[in-house]
C-alpha cells in the first residue's frame, strides 16, 4: 500500500501548545466588580477597546460558566470569603486577574477593613496597576495572561489549583472545629500564615 | 416652631437649641429622650432620616466627661421641616431604643453600636452591622487607630512575600 501524502493536512505539535493555544484563545471572564476598576472594565468589553479581539467576549456572571476571574475593586476582609467561594466555584482550569491597586496590594485603604490584596486568599496570575488602570492596561494585562497560558504545562496549572482547593479544605475544617463563620477562618489562616511568614493562606 | 411646641408640652426637656436658617438643632436630656422623640413624631416629624453619632472623646461639660453625641434627623413629610435632635452620652451610657417608633432606627442603632459602642435598651437585634463579630473594639471612635491593630497594615510593615 502506497503511503499518503498528507502534505499540509497535517501537524506535528506538543499536547500542552495546542490545549494551552485554545485554552488562551477563549478566555471566558467573569467580572468580580467591587469598585470604579468594574466601571472601566465596561469600556474595555464595549467597541471601543473590544476584548473580544482577543478571543475573550464571552462574559458571564456565573462562575460556572467562566474560567477568568478579574477582580475590580476593593475587596473587605468580610468580602475575602465570598472572593473564595466564588473562585472555588469555577470551571476549571481558571485564572485570575487583579485589576487595579486595590485589588492587588489594597491600595489607598490601608484601613482595618480593607483586605490588603486578595493574593493573601486566593491565587493571582497577573496584576494590573492603576487606579483606575485605562482599558488599554487591562487589555495588556490579558494580553500577559495569554502569555502565560502558552508557556504553562497542564500539570502545573492542575497543582496549583489544587493547592487552592486544599486550603479551602483546610478553611471547612477550621470553621467546623472551632465553630467560625467563613470570614472568622479566612481571618485566622491569614494571621496564621502571617506568623509563619507567609503572605499567602493557600 | 418645633421647639416652642415641644417646650410648651414637655418643659425641660430640651437643654440647648440653635436655629440657624430654618436648620433646627436641640439637644434634649437623656431621660427625656423618649418621650421627646415621641412628640416630635405627634407634631408630625414622621420620617427618621438618620441616626447617627459623634465621638467627643476630650468633651468636658461641668466637669464630667460626656463623650458621645447621639444625633437624630427628622424629617416633617407633611411641611418638609427639618429637626435634629442630639441626646449627649458619657461613655457606657445606653440609651433606649426607638424602634418602637420607627422601624428605619433598627439598623442604625446598630450600625451606631457597631462603629461607636453606644448600646440601645430595648433593641430587638443588637448585633454588629458593618464589621465582623469579633471585630476589635469599635471603628468611628476617635481612638480607634486606622489600621485597627492590623498586623498588615501598620507603617512600615511590608508583607513578607514567599511561596
Amino acid at each position: 500500500m502506497a503511503e499518503m501524502d498528507l502534505n499540509d493536512a497535517v501537524m506535528t505539535t506538543r499536547l500542552d501548545a495546542v490545549v494551552n493555544w485554545a485554552r488562551k484563545n477563549s478566555l471566558w471572564p467573569m467580572p468580580f466588580g467591587t469598585a470604579c476598576c468594574a466601571i472601566e472594565f465596561m469600556s474595555v468589553m464595549a467597541s471601543k477597546y473590544d476584548l473580544s479581539r482577543f478571543g475573550a467576549e464571552a462574559m458571564r456572571f456565573s462562575p460556572r460558566q467562566s474560567d477568568m476571574m478579574l477582580v475590580l475593586g476593593t475587596v473587605t476582609n468580610k468580602m475575602a470569603p465570598v472572593l473564595r467561594t466564588i473562585y472555588a466555584q469555577m470551571a476549571e482550569p481558571k485564572w485570575v486577574i487583579s485589576v487595579g491597586v486595590c485589588a492587588s496590594s489594597g491600595g489607598m485603604y490601608r484601613t482595618y477593613a480593607t483586605l490588603q490584596g486578595i493574593d493573601r486568599v486566593v491565587p493571582v496570575d497577573v496584576y494590573v496597576p492603576g487606579c483606575p488602570p485605562r482599558p488599554e492596561s487591562m487589555i495588556y494585562g490579558v494580553m500577559k495572561l495569554q502569555e502565560k497560558i502558552e508557556k504553562e504545562s497542564l500539570s502545573m496549572r492542575k497543582d496549583h489549583i489544587r493547592r487552592f482547593y486544599e486550603s479551602m479544605d483546610r478553611q471547612r475544617g477550621i470553621e467546623r472545629d472551632k465553630g467560625l463563620t467563613e470570614q472568622q477562618a479566612v481571618r485566622e489562616m491569614v494571621l496564621d500564615a502571617a506568623d509563619h511568614n507567609l503572605a499567602t493562606i493557600y | 416652631m418645633i421647639l416652642e411646641r415641644i417646650d410648651e408640652q414637655l418643659p425641660g426637656a430640651l437643654l440647648d437649641r440653635h436655629d440657624f436658617r430654618g436648620d433646627v438643632t436641640a439637644v434634649v436630656a437623656k431621660d427625656r429622650y423618649l418621650e421627646t422623640v415621641d412628640l416630635a413624631f405627634k407634631e408630625g416629624f414622621q420620617q427618621l432620616m438618620d441616626l447617627t453619632a459623634v465621638d467627643w472623646p476630650e468633651r468636658d461639660l461641668d466637669g464630667r466627661l460626656v463623650r458621645f453625641d447621639v444625633v437624630l434627623h427628622l424629617l416633617n413629610l407633611a411641611t418638609q421641616a427639618r429637626l435634629r435632635l442630639k441626646v449627649r452620652l458619657a461613655e457606657h451610657e445606653a440609651l433606649p431604643s426607638i424602634t418602637g417608633r420607627f422601624h428605619s432606627a433598627d439598623w442604625a442603632e446598630r450600625e451606631v453600636f457597631d462603629l461607636f459602642g453606644i448600646s440601645f435598651d430595648g433593641h430587638p437585634n443588637l448585633s454588629r452591622l458593618l464589621t465582623w463579630e469579633d471585630f476589635p473594639g469599635h471603628a468611628l471612635r476617635k481612638d480607634f487607630p486606622l489600621d485597627g491593630g492590623d498586623p498588615f497594615c501598620m507603617a512600615d510593615s511590608t508583607a513578607p512575600y514567599t511561596h
